[in-house]
């Protein structure tokens, strides 16, 4: 499959990207790992006028912990994965990339690219709201903060301005007795979820949740976040009844497809079932376990 | 036909000349912008032992390393592909001698039909380079983006053994990294 003809330039450094998507009139699409947008351009889903190549931008491919931890759009997931900072602090990262498509497509596919694209397949956005993150968006007056839970507004659709990029995400640094996961079903490897769940729990002195963050993927027109799961842990002994619980209300919040991963119902229940293994786990975790 | 260079300002171009070393050899060819790298290689450079199998980035029957990682030629462009190194599985044979890769898949019977086996050498060799001991285990996550509709996979993953033994006993074999 051939592609509709495209105008392609490599972009210097991010100002020069910002121009060329000022320029394009709203037809110019950004070209990260291209992992998504490549194939939808075979399909001719997208035809975008221009194309914009920032791999050759220098600057956002670091990943660093200042505070927080910023990774840089360009990071590619298997890079993320191997990440020594990551590795060690942040395995519901390394989980979530190395469920992403398959080894190949990881190369190449990019942790921006995998927010920006707004799939609610992708996998980096549940675990996104359950870490609370923030995006950095940078566009021709400078650089905003856009809380995670403001940047998915639709399927294939961000608030990101037309002339806007994604250049970095921060993640809050884990809390003292913080876990989290991300547990995905997936009927083989390189397949979108059939329910993908993100857990981030951070517990008290006494034991009791302190906060939680639950976000899923695939349950919806966007990811989404399990508020009602949230608050049934906030506060509380996390014990079974407790968890189950949680896990219902998550459950209560997808709203999956029937399709070929099966029927909407049992989609639910596996969130259900996701969500209390995605708690115990971030909570053996937080109390130090693996 | 001229040669347009990317401009400095405003918007691209629609075909550019692109420098790709293949298998240690450069090349320089003028393509347009939406040639894919596996089109590159077959109808440009004439190099047809990648495949391209499902052309929807699910199968890595069209796996060649960029910059010595795997990627799937079908999903790149051969415009991002300016000045770098692209190896194929026609790089894997040395003066004659096959690599171990291609060794073992064919004393192990790694192959029936074959349309995969260009991608899954290739892997192979990627993986082999970065570890050089796999457990049978990495070999499966290492290949889990390469499709193969006949084996049932267990033959390929002998053959990767076979090779990933072959390579530790003689020195100096290592993976091609086309530059």
């Amino acid at each position: 499959m051939i592609p509709a003809s495209f105008d392609y330039a490599v972009a210097r450094d991010v100002g020069h990207a910002i121009q060329l998507l000022g320029t394009s009139g709203g037809e110019g699409k950004v070209l990260a790992g291209g992992q998504s947008l490549i194939p939808l351009m075979k399909f001719r889903l997208a035809q975008p006028a221009l194309l914009i190549d920032i791999n050759r931008v220098a600057g956002l491919s670091a990943i660093k912990e200042n505070g927080d931890l910023r990774i840089g759009a360009l990071v590619r997931e298997n890079d993320l994965e191997a990440n020594p900072i990551v590795r060690q602090r942040y395995p519901i990262l390394v989980e979530t990339a190395a469920v992403i498509a398959d080894p190949l497509v990881r190369n190449l596919a990019t942790i921006g690219g995998n927010l920006a694209h707004a799939d609610p397949a992708n996998d980096h956005p549940a675990t996104m709201l359950a870490v609370r993150a923030s995006v950095v968006a940078q566009g021709p007056k400078g650089e905003r903060m856009i809380p995670i839970d403001e940047l998915f507004v639709d399927t294939f659709t961000t608030s990101l301005a037309p002339d806007e990029i994604l250049t970095q995400i921060r993640i809050p640094k884990p809390a003292p007795r913080s876990g989290g996961t991300y547990l995905k079903l997936e009927r083989k490897v390189g397949d979108f979820a059939i329910a993908g769940v993100a857990v981030m729990i951070v517990l008290d002195a006494s034991g009791k949740v302190a906060s939680a963050g639950i976000g899923l993927t695939n349950a919806g027109p966007t990811a989404i976040r399990a508020g009602r799961a949230e608050d049934v842990l906030t506060d509380q002994m996390p014990d079974d009844k407790t968890i189950a619980e949680a896990a219902s209300r998550a459950a209560a919040a997808a709203e999956p497809v029937s399709d070929l991963r099966g029927p909407a119902a049992y989609k639910k229940d596996v969130f259900r079932v996701l969500t209390r293994r995605a708690i115990v786990k971030a909570i053996a975790r937080a109390k130090g376990g693996a | 036909m001229a040669v347009e260079t990317a401009p400095a300002t405003t918007t691209g171009t629609r075909r550019m000349k692109v420098h790709v070393t293949v298998n240690g050899q450069a090349h320089e060819v003028e393509v347009e912008t939406r040639t894919l790298l596996v089109h590159f290689l077959r109808e440009n450079l004439g190099m047809t032992g990648t495949h391209i199998g499902c052309d929807t980035t699910n199968c890595g029957a069209c796996t060649v390393l960029l910059n010595g990682r795997p990627v799937k030629s079908c999903t790149v462009f051969a415009v991002q592909a300016d000045g770098m190194s692209v190896a194929t599985v026609e790089g894997l044979e040395k003066d004659g001698k096959l690599d171990p890769v291609q060794e073992g898949f064919h004393e192990e019977h790694g192959l029936q039909c074959g349309f995969c086996t260009p991608g899954m050498m290739i892997t192979a060799a990627a993986l082999l380079a970065a570890n050089p001991d796999p457990s049978e285990l990495q070999i499966r996550q290492a290949i889990s983006g390469n499709l193969c509709r006949c084996t049932g996979y267990v033959n390929i993953v002998k053959s990767i053994q076979y090779a990933a033994r072959k390579t530790r006993e003689t020195a100096g074999g290592k993976a091609p990294d086309g530059g």
